[in-house]
């Protein structure tokens, strides 16, 4: 279990500074089907390694010279809003509904992709 | 910036909070295009959006803690092993032309799309549920 925890991380960091994402996109998976999470769980982790992750991110590309720190309050403090409201609403959810809003995602993303 | 590009970003944030919260992913799938939308280059976006994740990540880690949802020393493995990741991440990222980055990007976008596809697709979403 830990030789497979930390690939999924390296790759996981790899995968956050190359696009600017927390990495979950691949976490969450991984560690569902590689090591058998149930998927509230895989969430929940997934969330406290990304805070690792994009801290080490941030600091390796202010020293680059390309953070915008006005810009990131901008957008990630209404965020933290939505992500207490987020959490609180998935306890509620089951996993079958988890996957029905991840489907609605979906056809969110691929619109959004087509019109962009 | 005008007032209608600050409600714009505020309403987008919030949005991506709203799926990090959901889905256990920092927000940054929305954070990077909505700054560019800003902006931003997209060098600037996706580290500017990494700063951005720390906020929604702590609330979303606090409260998955009251929820019992997290596991210590799992993640504490996957964030440590992550840093040497995110090293080489910056060493390409900051490496390769803007407009390939953003592509790139463009390509990660349709990924995460087929990949919700095919795993909402299933019957038994994941082994472990089924």
């Amino acid at each position: 279990m830990p030789l497979k925890l930390l690939a999924i991380g390296l790759v996981a960091g790899l995968f956050s500074t190359l696009f600017g994402v927390g990495g979950g996109i691949v976490v969450v998976p991984l560690l569902i089907i590689a090591l058998g999470f149930e998927s509230k769980r895989a969430t929940g982790t997934s969330l406290a390694a990304i805070g690792i992750t994009a801290l080490a991110g941030t600091i390796l590309y202010a020293f680059e010279g390309h953070v915008d720190v006005a810009h990131a309050a901008l957008v990630g403090l209404p965020a933290a809003a939505g992500a207490v409201i987020g959490t609180g609403v998935q306890q509620r959810l089951s996993g079958r509904a988890l996957m029905l809003a991840f489907a609605g995602l979906v056809a969110a993303l691929a619109v959004w992709l087509l019109l962009s | 910036m005008s007032a209608g590009t600050i409600v714009f970003a505020l309403l987008l944030g919030f949005s991506a909070g709203l799926l990090a919260g959901f889905f256990g992913v920092g927000g940054g799938i929305l954070f990077v295009p909505t700054l560019v939308a800003l902006g931003l280059s997209q060098i600037e976006a996706e580290a500017t959006s990494l700063l951005a994740i720390l906020p929604t990540v702590a609330a979303g880690t606090w409260r998955q803690r009251r929820y019992g949802n997290v596991d210590r020393r799992a993640a504490l493995t996957l964030g440590l092993a992550s840093i040497v990741g995110a090293v080489a991440g910056v060493q390409i990222a900051t490496t390769l032309p803007e407009d390939t980055l953003r592509r790139l990007f463009g390509v990660l976008l349709l990924g995460v799309a087929g990949q919700l596809a095919w795993r909402a697709r299933r019957a038994a979403p994941y082994p472990s549920e089924s």
